[in-house]
């Protein structure tokens, strides 16, 4: 068959395409559905609450208390000398941002089934509307640490927030967030579309994987023998990174951070890969 | 001649049956390893055609089955193609290809222009949002630009007749609103080739009507439209070609509509219901028990249909339908409404049945079906048993030509006034 002839038609419909046929023109037809998704995840969460948006607050500072009471009121961990509300509050919202955009995508073949089983639209619209509807919710949240900080900062606790690196290092360690959570998701999201067996493993993986990431304690308080295994984790460069730009104590890393960053476009390609790879034929076996 | 906008080459597809276990990864690594050799692979060989009456567990069986074989047609621009074929007998899986939902296991399609399928109306709507926000939704799950929507948005609305509840949660929405704003969005979609699915199971007549009238007039604007429909009149009045589909293989294409229908109806009436029907979630239909099967009109029949539900199950529509020879619906009981049919099914058997006091239909042969949907699965049965209507032998009557459907009992009585 001749290429003359490939080209008189818009759409070859194949067995498998190449590892790098990656319809990225698709996508950006699709790019108000994308929209369209961030929107209704965002809206159609809290319809039919009475508190609406409020739950957005409402959980993270749930969950820095509780940390506040168990981890520095009764175990007595280390917060670096930082107010333990602010120290936790800079490592969970963070953190749980990763957190919900790897569980949320790595479900994506799973929870779309009958979606995806009736009609066709780039399928990764669909975790990429994920990673920015939470994104929302995750800047929701963080405005609460910058309302706390300028409470403690009035109060005339001395801390030393980086106003250079808050502007240029945050924009860059949300990427790193969404990118690691969204690369970590769709591989396993592809590669449970046949044995779940993975997908177990995810629900308490990710709860494990907290206490292996400096967010309860700092890694100053690691010991010095555990310390490089600890820094294999992407996470630990960038919540740490946090930490130091918003709170000024904190482990800031170059080479820490530029692993990480590694880490994210790794994980990023070989998703993206995998993904395509597996949306073609996953109706067949999910 | 005009030119092909869809051409399907050599098409087949193979489907693994049973479930995905710890057996299934043997056959994965094995295939693998004959891939890694440059082999072909090991499973596809023994793929059996698709033949339904086939017993599971039987000599020939395996684990696979091709649901398309070597399938080959093209498509013209303004065509209106219909796909016939009994349940099961593979036209969903080549709207499915087509759709892109999944790929072809070999062969190729090649299509000029875009595609939209309105495979189930309502795929993606949200409950939570509204009439309007879904419009949205739904527009942008089909392809359509947010001001391409807009720019339709009062025709959209004005053709589903939703106005008044627009803002509504759609939740709130009846089955029958719920549909008409469904294929309204589509309606209004407008691409070059256009993919219709058994949209007119739902809805009242009068909408049928119209989305007949509005595929009608997509079709005579150039558009190409590939059409599915156990409503054989339907069929019959838009449809400019057929294409019949028997166990996983396509017949020749025929412009000749009505014979080719005829043909496919007598073949259907021949055939022998084969039970158990199943559907994809573990529910099958394990008989129907016509009682009795040759009646005379106005005489009450039975219709004892054998359930089995492999876990405890939500049945949405539970209609028996009963067909003419023409394959129009004569006749539908709908187990929702007074009939108080139960919402969820227990795990096991149950029989269900229904007692038509009288029938009031014309002398003729008849066939029973069922449209069966439960809450992840559905199928539309058209053939599940005969029924002969014979007529009275009190009646003197001479036989009425066939456009008179149904027959209906009356009390007469007459007095000088």
């Amino acid at each position: 068959m001749t290429s003359k002839d490939e080209k008189e038609w818009d759409l070859v419909i194949r067995p498998t395409s190449g590892w790098f046929q990656l319809h990225l023109r698709d996508l950006w037809h699709y790019r108000d559905l994308l929209r369209m998704f961030v929107w209704r995840d965002f809206v159609a969460v809290y319809k039919q609450t009475i508190l609406g948006p409020i739950w957005f607050f409402i959980q993270p500072l749930l969950t820095t208390a509780t940390f506040t009471i168990i981890f520095s009121g009764v175990a007595k961990i280390s917060t670096d000398g930082l107010p333990p509300l602010l120290f936790y509050l800079a490592g969970t919202t963070p953190w749980n941002y990763f957190a919900t955009c790897l569980t949320k995508t790595s479900t994506t073949f799973k929870d779309n089934a009958s979606l995806f089983g009736k009609v066709y639209f780039p399928r990764l619209i669909m975790p990429l509307s994920v990673v920015i509807s939470t994104l929302i919710q995750f800047v929701i949240q963080f405005a609460t640490l910058g309302v706390a900080l300028l409470w403690f900062l009035s109060k005339g606790i001395v801390l030393h927030p980086d106003v250079t690196g808050i502007i240029v290092g945050t924009p860059a360690l949300i990427l790193m967030l969404g990118g690691l959570g969204l690369g970590f998701g769709i591989i396993i999201s592809s590669l449970t579309t046949k044995y779940r067996d993975l997908a177990f493993l995810v629900a308490f993986g990710v709860q494990l994987a907290m206490y292996a990431t400096p967010v309860v304690y700092p890694l100053s308080s690691v010991p010095e023998k555990y310390r490089f295994w600890l820094s294999c984790n992407p996470m630990t460069g960038i919540i740490e990174s946090f930490r130091a730009i918003y709170l000024g104590q904190g482990f800031f890393s170059w080479p820490l951070l530029v692993y990480s960053g590694c880490v994210t476009a790794l994980a990023l390609l070989l998703g993206v890969l995998v993904f395509n790879r597996v949306e073609k034929n996953f109706m067949d076996t999910v | 001649m005009r030119s092909s906008v869809i051409k399907v080459e050599n098409v087949s597809k193979l489907y693994r049956l049973g479930q995905v276990g710890t057996g299934t990864i043997q056959h994965d690594i094995n295939r693998w390893w004959h891939r890694v050799r440059g082999k072909d692979d090991p499973y596809a060989k023994v793929g059996v055609s698709n033949d339904r009456t086939r017993k599971a567990g039987a000599a020939d069986s395996t684990d696979y089955v091709w649901a398309l074989k070597e399938v080959d047609f093209t498509v013209e621009q303004g065509e209106v193609l219909g796909l016939i074929g009994r349940n099961g007998a593979g036209k969903s899986t080549v709207l499915k290809l087509l759709s892109r939902v999944t790929a072809p296991t070999s062969g190729s399609i090649k299509v000029k222009g875009r595609i939209a399928s309105l495979l189930e109306v309502g795929t993606g709507f949200h409950p939570e949002l509204s009439g309007r926000e879904n419009i949205y939704l739904n527009g942008a799950i089909l392809g359509m630009r947010r001001q391409e929507i807009t720019s339709k948005l009062d025709e959209i609305v004005d053709f589903s007749g939703c106005a008044a509840y627009l803002d509504t949660p759609v939740k709130r929405y009846s089955s029958g609103m719920y549909v008409r704003l469904a294929f309204a969005v589509a309606a209004y979609l407008e691409p070059e080739i256009l993919i219709v699915d058994e949209v007119l199971a739902v809805g009242d007549a009068e909408f049928q009507k119209r989305c007949l009238s509005r595929m009608d007039k997509v079709s005579k604007l150039g558009k190409t439209v590939i059409f599915v429909s156990h409503n054989m009149s339907a069929m019959q009045s838009l449809c400019t070609s057929i294409l019949r589909i028997a166990d996983g293989r396509a017949r020749v294409k025929s412009r000749n509509v009505e014979q080719e229908i005829n043909s496919y109806l007598h073949d259907c009436r021949a055939a022998q219901p084969s039970f158990p029907v199943a559907l994809e979630d573990g529910t099958r239909i394990l008989g129907l028990e016509l009682n009795p099967p040759i009646l005379a009109s106005g005489q009450s029949l039975s219709m004892i249909f054998d359930m089995e539900f492999s876990s405890e199950t939500v049945v949405t529509d539970f209609a028996p339908i009963i067909y003419n020879q023409a394959g129009v619906r004569t006749g539908v009981m709908d187990g929702r409404g007074k009939l108080a049919l139960p919402k969820t099914f227990s795990a096991g058997r149950h029989r269900l049945r229904f007692d038509i006091v009288t029938l009031p239909l014309m002398p003729g042969d008849y066939v029973a079906g069922l449209y069966l949907r439960t809450h992840s699965a559905w199928v539309n049965h058209e053939c599940l048993g005969d029924i002969q209507v014979i007529s009275d032998a009190g009646m003197e009557i001479s036989s009425y030509p066939v456009e008179h459907l149904g027959i209906l009992n009356v009390n007469f009585s007459a007095a000088k006034i």
